[in-house]
């Protein structure tokens, strides 16, 4: 018997107070596998014992949300019979250790969330952030976490059509790897976790256990330093096509009435699935581990628990009913095992050769987990007089070029290439635009999905950066006519025991609460990464916003490319030219100073449903919001996305940098055949909306107000080959 | 007429496929699991695109040893049409019903993109709806999609007119800039002597569908269907 030495409880993650607390409700010293279960489902990954009071504040509930928070992916209704499952994860530290195989497991854990559902998953996105371009180690991590994710994905037969990269220098011995996955199911087919029927048994089905990823939630719960490269065999391995054969088996066993309950094996593997399934369902759970598929010989209860082993279901299921589920098992080679059963003790007891390993009851583990009213500061960067960020010496034109051919806005291309974007041949807008559309499988409706975060606008004004990132991603999906209607969060934060770390935390949820409430946008999963840091040093506060909306008929939708010469450029919302925070401020200034752009929901939900409605009503076609980098390089993507060009007409007063590269929020671009323009304007005016018209598109130019003007080649040129030359060997 | 698409481990375009299939023949196509050892009556069978057995050994080498090929050899002996999309031409070259192999694309990296192909045998059963030297819009997607045999194959190929596409620029401009994978000749896609079985690494059931984006591959399903009428 292993002793329970002190080091041995530091070493699981947990503190003085909770050990004291398993001492007092077990009445006597834990044995090893519980003290691994303990740490396991205490770690912060999956007890969110520091953010659970925040998270519990966020708008969960609409008319189409179904199943909110709480599962393992968040549910709405479609209409028609269908819902859409989704949500978002972080595979961050296992991503910057090994970054092909974290990468690849991020995409298939979450593409299991959404199956262990019901759901067929139809797409993926991923927001992906590095350090500094400059970084020794940034080439090596991206190109590894680009073929891990495409790897993974393609192999899955699931397109991956959406997402963000980021290169920012707050990344660089921290990388973010955030996946989303978006899956179809019908209505009266969805499958949950809660386990219910006394006597019922517990199934395995899968991928055998090996001893990789053992205590992977407890490293994602801790910040990293020199020794972190020690961590490599923690990072699990991934198997894309035992996870395809997963998904086919499970999709045609749920075609019968079979499965009570089911969930995949993610963080904590085993522990958290039996655990979360047996506390939904108030039963009791014994397993006898003797049964339990293994990949390798002599292994121990605790690692049985712990191992994060890759594509893997635990399933409640009748048990006369075995072994008809078990042929589907057998027809796609897959284990099949019966390792438990439900009882009504509300205990989790675990046998292994002949002995009781643990017997803990399940609501210490479960209600019993610590909650942390952590202290918190918000901290806001002090306001900066940003007139001197007007009067660059650089040409206009000069500024588009550098602007444009920047790690952070050049043309993502070289990334989505490597993903299959186009398999099941129903991605009708691909990547690239403000959001991918996906069409819902032989209908005429389709999802608009998008993933977004700007981290520097938290990290500057935490409550207004958390409304901004919630408009945005409304603002994305509307762009391309759909109505928005849920996200998914992944909150990449830092350490959440500094009172500066918790206060970006808290003032982004504070913002997030307050632009969901305002856009009907509510959250119905997600995902907290915290401890984001290296040798005390934590990122930028990224939450990212997962977004979800619905076109109802595919005969109406806009994208940003130009499509015809003469149309009339329209921008919608008001321009004020606020540079700070700005893509422009940082690189050609390097300046980081200030306050980010201000954002009026109530402005933004007026122009964003008139928007809406221009697309349904007079057919625009052409639409693309303003976000980094401001209205010309908006344009600018336009025109390369079109190849056709504009000439803008813009009054003398008003032209100036704030104008072309600010980041007022809130604002659209829309382009308007001349035989529309008359009812185009005056919808809008009805809608008191402020607009301009500044513009027509035409030639293979761009053109401002005559003095300034360059070929669309040659900026294509500077867009497309940013990640080539990069990369490229030196 | 009747249509058998083959269903392995890993396949992940069958589904795909199978719409195109429907979508110009107005009938479903029979979905055949790999380990079924006779084959329904096919007048054309088609292999899929994906990853089958994970592509963990040699592309399609797994594949080719599934119980249901020696049903398909017998029937591409006896004439049946049989067509070989991405792993499934990976899979008609490890079966040696087409000559060649397709190795890792030259960058070493997954493509999947729009690409022109040049359509250089537009009287094959798979590809008479096309004119002749026609410029195609078809997408690819793969990792190991660069074709390689060795010279006297190449030139046996190239003599007898077995090359049905070859990867170009919208110019048709065939060169190593506009070959994506580093296949020799630039050949996206070769038919056996015998005319009965081609292989392409090109989707055409991506080219299906002006929702989708699309419509150049309609002109191969067409030319096939009326093959077999």
């Amino acid at each position: 018997m292993i002793k329970i030495t002190k080091e041995l409880i530091d070493e699981h993650g947990i503190n003085k107070d909770e050990y004291n607390f398993i001492l007092q409700s077990l009445n006597r010293e834990p044995t090893i596998t519980e003290l691994g279960i303990f740490s396991a489902m205490w770690s912060e990954h999956c007890s969110y014992k520091s953010s659970k009071t925040w998270l519990k504040k966020l708008p969960t509930s609409n008319d189409k949300v179904i199943q909110g928070p709480g599962e393992n992916a968040g549910v709405i209704d479609l209409g028609n019979g269908d819902a859409a499952v989704f949500k978002m994860e972080s595979h961050n530290h296992p991503s910057f250790i090994e970054p092909y195989q974290g990468a690849a497991t991020g995409v298939g854990g979450i593409m299991r969330d959404v199956f262990t559902m019901g759901a067929r998953p139809v797409a993926l996105l991923n927001s992906i952030r590095f350090g500094d371009v400059k970084n020794s180690r940034t080439k090596h991590l991206l190109t590894g976490v680009v073929s891990g994710i495409g790897g993974y994905g393609n192999c899955m037969g699931v397109p991956t059509v959406g997402g963000e990269v980021e290169f920012n220098s707050c990344y660089n011995d921290n990388i973010l790897v955030n996946a989303m996955c978006v899956g179809i199911a019908k209505i009266n087919k969805i499958f949950y976790s809660k386990a219910s029927g006394i006597g019922n048994s517990v199934v395995y089905v899968g991928s055998k256990t090996g001893r990789d990823g053992i205590h992977g939630a407890t490293m994602a719960s801790a910040e990293f330093d020199e020794s972190s490269d020690e961590k490599r065999p923690t990072v699990q391995v991934g198997d894309p096509f035992a996870e395809k054969l997963l998904l086919e088996a499970c999709l045609e066993l749920m075609k019968e009435d079979i499965i009570i309950a089911i969930q995949d094996m993610g963080a904590a593997g085993l522990t958290s699935s039996a655990v979360e399934m047996a506390s939904k369902g108030n039963v009791g759970i014994d397993l006898n581990l003797d049964n339990l598929p293994c990949r390798e010989s002599f292994m121990t209860a605790y690692e049985m628990m712990l191992s994060e082993s890759q594509e893997r279901m635990l399933m409640i299921i009748e048990p006369e009913k075995e072994k008809e589920a078990k042929s589907v098992f057998d027809k796609w080679g897959l284990d099949f095992a019966t390792i438990g059963v439900l009882t009504d003790t509300n205990r989790i007891i675990i046998n292994h050769e002949n002995e009781k390993k643990a017997d803990i009851p399940l609501n210490i583990l479960e209600s019993g987990a610590p909650s942390y009213n952590r202290p918190y500061k918000i901290i806001t960067n002090s306001e900066v007089d940003q007139s001197y960020l007007q009067n660059s010496d650089e040409e206009i034109i000069n500024i588009l070029k550098k602007l444009i051919s920047s790690p952070n806005l050049c043309s993502r291309r070289w990334v989505w290439e490597q993903y299959d974007h186009m398999v099941m041949n129903d991605t009708v807008l691909r990547p690239g635009g403000d959001s991918a559309i996906i069409r819902i499988h032989e209908t005429n409706k389709a999802l608009a999905v998008c993933s977004d975060s700007t981290p520097r606008y938290c990290a500057a004004d935490p409550i207004e950066g958390g409304k901004q990132v919630v408009a945005e991603s409304w603002r994305n999906i509307t762009s391309v006519g759909a109505k928005p209607i849920a996200i998914t969060d992944c909150m990449n934060f830092g350490n959440p025991e500094k009172e500066e770390i918790m206060g970006q935390f808290a003032g982004v949820i504070n913002g997030m609460i307050e632009a969901c409430e305002l856009l009907d946008y509510p959250v119905v999963s997600g995902n907290v990464s915290l401890y984001n840091e290296t040798n005390g040093k934590g990122i930028n506060p990224t939450p990212v916003i997962g977004g979800v909306g619905l076109l109802d008929n595919l005969d109406h939708f806009s994208t940003p490319s130009i499509k015809r010469e003469n149309d009339n450029i329209i921008i919608l919302g008001e321009t004020k030219g606020h540079l700070c925070q700005s893509i422009y401020a940082y690189e050609i200034f390097g300046d980081i100073r200030g306050l980010p752009p201000k954002v009026d929901l109530l402005m933004e939900k007026k122009i964003g449903d008139t928007v809406r409605n221009l697309i349904k009503k007079i057919k625009i076609d052409t639409v693309h919001d303003i976000s980094d980098g401001g209205l010309l390089i908006a344009l600018t993507e336009m025109s390369i996305a079109g190849n056709i060009g504009f000439d803008l007409n813009i009054s003398q007063n008003k032209l100036d940098n704030g104008y072309l590269f600010g980041e007022d929020q809130g604002r659209y671009i829309i382009l308007v055949e001349d035989k529309n323009l008359s009812k185009t304007i005056e919808y809008i005016k009805k809608n008191k909306i402020s607009h301009s018209i500044i513009g027509k598109s035409c030639g293979k130019k761009i053109k401002i107000n005559k003095n300034s003007e360059v070929c669309i080649e040659e900026i294509r040129h500077l867009y497309e080959n940013w990640f080539e030359n990069y990369l490229k060997v030196n | 007429m009747e249509i058998s698409v083959i269903v392995f481990p890993g396949s992940n375009c069958d589904r795909d496929i199978a719409v195109s299939l429907k979508k110009f023949s107005k009938k479903n196509p029979k979905m055949v699991w790999h380990k079924e050892s006779s084959l329904p009556k096919s007048d054309l069978i088609v292999l899929p695109g994906g990853f089958s057995y994970g592509d963990y050994l040699r592309c399609g080498s797994m594949a080719a040893n599934s119980p249901i090929m020696s049903e398909i050899i017998k029937n591409a002996e006896s004439g049946a049409y049989i067509i070989g999309i991405c792993n499934g031409f990976q899979i008609l070259t490890e079966t040696n019903l087409l000559p060649g192999t397709l190795i890792r694309n030259k960058e070493l990296s997954f493509i999947c993109k729009n690409l022109s192909l040049k359509v250089e045998n537009s009287e094959s059963n798979f590809t008479h709806k096309y004119s002749d030297k026609e410029i195609i819009q078809i997408p690819v997607a793969h990792n190991e999609g660069n074709y390689f045999a060795d010279q006297k194959i190449i030139d046996n190929i190239e003599d007898k007119n077995l090359i049905a596409f070859r990867y170009c620029n919208q110019n048709g401009e065939v060169n190593d800039k506009t070959n994506p994978n580093g296949s020799k000749n630039n050949i996206a896609g070769i038919i056996n002597e015998k005319g009965n079985i081609l292989g392409m690494m090109p989707h055409p059931e991506r080219a299906t569908d002006k929702t989708a984006g699309l419509t150049d591959g309609e002109k191969f399903f067409i030319s096939i269907l009326e093959s077999i009428q």
